[in-house]
């Protein structure tokens, strides 16, 4: 473990030179070459969807938005809002619920994930923002609500993307802490660490304002929504099915990292993964069964009821039983019989049913009953899979390099102890 | 009745008049002291028994507009045989529909941006790009839009339309010629048009007139003013033969006006900003306490 953590962090030994400005660019610029094999299958194929996607992107810009994507005027949004953005936001929800249950509620068990998943959730609002300027007709003019040229206070979209860029600044100072360990710079941490409870209560409020608030953008299209999806209660419904989103990618995302960085991660974390996803697997049930109800009531005061006997209605209980029933069962079954595959099976399912929602409410139940229907065209498609795959590598780049998975040697995590198992340990090395 | 209805209208309009004429700004100004109101909007009166399917209208509002000219030309009678929507390089267009009181005559119903009263296109812009103005016309700034498009999710009636084959798009809608209302003067569609179809004038003093020519003709005229209250009122106003729903005209926009749906939602914002962090600070304060006793029982 010592040996290994050194070896990943050469510098927490020989790095008195980041202190001078030379030495920290001479630092950066030896960081930011690749480790590790760069002809893997994965590098190659995501390379040449990246290098498709920045062609895609440079032909979007010389010619308008009509040369590549299928939206008409019957369409203003397709899936670069509906699928980068809407539903994207909604898998980032993982990382206020878990700074909610690790910084305010506590519970030093999920820990050891916490950063991967600030970190996910950091990079996730960069790139849909990036993936929301190729959306806009002209993006340079996205800084007028910023810098206040006329402020549209009334509109969502305003709310929104203000909370957007405070909330992925509060990511940024979350996730601080690790670059500063990268770059050692004990004393910047220090008070780096200082600003993490405010930053993380802070974060938390302006996601349940826009996650929510991302449901609230479609209240206005009343009249376009097919009833079943569209209903009052929008935000509260996005707000709660985004901590379910959230969390079941947390699973899914961990299950993978897990794997893919097995090396840096300590055997104490090793064994605490299991019931780290039990957990999250309850989370993630509670706000099902809430969600589940409100749907419920929801349909129950629509009145709907004629509605589900047609082809619209179908589509909808696809996406209630498959989305939200069975995974309810599901989970129920693996947490009383503590299957961490089933948790992870499930959560995938979750995921899908979050992506189906989504989907429905910004682009299938959006204007149903148009004559001219909108599929993405493989463009679209392409474009959002090289945004996935950047975001991928960025956080790569990252993992092997920071101290997200692992802990720093020379910053072991003093004032939080750490989860149940290695406590004693920790208290011995402090008594030493 | 009627009688005084039309004095009382000619007096109205003679004011109209002496406000349009007399410096509009000062009165811009002091009206919201005298009147909680403000200016009274303008509006249009779009009588569909009187539209003879010209297209002047569109010819105008082509030329007022700049906008490119079409394949095919206005006089041509071809367009009727599809129904058409507006586009970025048409903001108004007109509708053939057949007449079932009167097969010979079929119905002409023009299609544009209705100007809402309340307009959601206004209240979903984060730039203030469009704007409803105190005189009614909703305008648009194309110097602010970042061409999200929101506005064209939001608007009840899909008025507005966007260059999605331009480089350097903008949104592209029926300004209600903005710049000549301001001015005292008439749109350039209700200028063009021949046969008094399209009426300009205050609104009230509109739906004033429309609910007399639904009086005085009950034979000819469906007892219905749409844009009334439709989205919660419009400066269009249209007047029938038929049921309005026949004639593209969309009866599921509800009555209320549409920013209103959005205002529970931002008035609980400062609630929340309020309560969760307090709220917040308070948790983490009582579980973290716990810790430290545990802490301190242990050393
Ligand atoms: S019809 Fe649409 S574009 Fe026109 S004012 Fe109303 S909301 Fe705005
Ligand atoms: S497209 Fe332009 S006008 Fe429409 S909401 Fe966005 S910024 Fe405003």
């Amino acid at each position: 473990m010592e040996k290994n953590n050194t070896v990943a962090f050469p510098q927490a030994k020989s790095l008195t030179g980041a202190d001078t400005v030379k030495g920290f660019f001479r630092f950066v610029l030896r960081e930011l070459k690749p480790k590790g094999k760069i002809l893997t299958p994965f590098n190659v194929i995501s390379a040449l969807i990246i290098l498709g996607g920045l062609i895609l992107i440079v032909i979007r810009f010389a010619y308008g938005l009509g040369s590549i994507t299928n939206l008409s005027q019957d369409y203003p949004w397709g899936i670069w809002i509906g699928f980068d953005v809407v539903t994207g936001v909604a898998f980032a929800g993982g990382a206020y619920t878990l700074c909610f249950v690790v910084h305010i509620l506590n519970f030093k068990k999920y820990e050891p994930i916490l950063r991967a998943t600030v970190l996910n959730g950091f990079l996730a609002y960069c790139f849909y923002a990036g993936a929301l300027l190729l959306d806009l007709g002209r993006p340079w003019n996205v800084i007028n609500p910023i810098i206040g040229n006329a402020f549209g206070y009334s509109s969502v979209l305003f709310l929104v993307a203000w909370h957007f860029l405070l909330y992925t600044f509060c990511q940024f100072v979350e996730i601080f802490p690790a670059v500063t360990e990268w770059l050692y710079w004990p004393k910047v941490r220090k008070y780096a660490k200082l600003c993490t409870t405010g930053a993380v209560i802070f974060g938390i409020t302006l996601s349940t304002l826009h996650q929510s608030g991302l449901g609230a953008l479609f209240m206005m299209a009343s009249n376009k929504i097919h009833p079943l999806w569209y209903s009052g209660n929008i935000p509260i419904l996005f707000f709660v099915s985004s901590v379910f989103a959230g969390l079941s990618m947390v699973i899914a995302e961990s299950t993978i990292s897990h794997r893919v960085f097995q090396d840096q991660i300590s055997p104490s974390h090793h064994a605490s993964f299991d019931d780290i996803l039990l957990g999250m697997a309850k989370g993630a049930l509670g706000a099902l069964f809430a969600y589940f109800f409100l749907k419920v009531i929801d349909f129950v005061h629509g009145g709907h009821w004629a509605l589900l006997n047609t082809p619209m209605g179908y589509w909808y209980l696809v996406e209630i039983i498959g989305g939200i029933v069975i995974p309810i069962v599901l989970f129920t079954i693996a947490i009383l019989k503590n299957n961490v595959r089933l948790v992870q099976v499930t959560a995938i399912i979750t995921a899908l049913g979050v992506i189906l929602n989504r989907l429905n409410i910004s682009v299938i139940a959006f204007k149903w009953y148009s004559v001219n229907r909108y599929y993405p065209s493989w463009a679209e498609v392409w474009v959002t899979a090289a945004v996935i795959c950047m975001e991928i590598w960025a956080f790569r780049w990252i993992v092997s390099r920071m101290p997200i998975m692992r802990e720093h040697p020379a910053f072991p995590d003093e004032e939080n102890a750490p989860h149940k198992e290695t406590e004693v340990v920790q208290w011995k090395v402090s008594a030493s | 009745m009627t009688i005084s209805r039309r004095n009382f209208l000619k007096v109205a309009g003679a004011a109209g008049g002496v406000l349009l004429a007399g410096g509009q700004k000062p009165a811009q100004a002091a009206v919201p002291d005298a009147d909680p109101k403000g200016l009274e909007f303008y509006g249009m009166l779009i009588d569909t028994t009187k539209c003879i399917g010209c297209r002047s209208c569109e010819e105008a509002c082509n030329e007022k507009n700049k906008l490119a000219k079409p394949d095919v030309s206005f006089s041509s009678e071809t367009v009727f045989e599809k129904k058409r929507d507006t586009t970025p390089e048409a903001f108004t267009v007109v509708n053939k529909f057949p007449n079932p009181k009167d097969p010979e005559k079929p119905i002409f119903v023009r299609k544009q941006c209705m100007h809402c009263n309340q307009p959601a296109c206004a209240t979903a812009c984060l730039v203030k790009a469009l704007e409803k103005t105190p005189e009614g016309p909703v305008k648009y700034n194309k110097d602010r839009c970042m061409g999200c498009r929101y506005c064209m999710v939001s608007c009840p009636f899909d008025a507005p339309k966007y260059e999605y084959n331009s480089n350097m798009p903008y949104l592209k809608k029926c300004v209600f010629c903005f710049d000549k209302v301001k001015n005292g003067e008439q749109p350039a569609c209700v200028e063009a048009c021949p046969e008094g179809a399209s009426f300009f004038g205050k609104r009230r003093e509109l739906l004033e007139i429309a609910r007399q020519r639904i009086y005085q003709n009950p034979d000819k005229y469906h007892p219905y003013i749409y844009g009334e209250h439709e989205a919660g009122g419009t400066s269009m106003l249209f007047l029938s033969s038929v049921p309005v729903e026949k004639l593209d005209l969309r009866m599921n926009v509800g009555n209320t006006s549409y920013p209103e749906k959005t205002t529970g939602f931002l008035y609980a914002v400062p609630h929340i900003f309020i309560l969760w962090p307090t709220f917040l600070f308070g948790l983490s304060y009582l579980t973290h306490s716990k810790d430290k006793e545990n802490g301190h029982g242990e050393e």
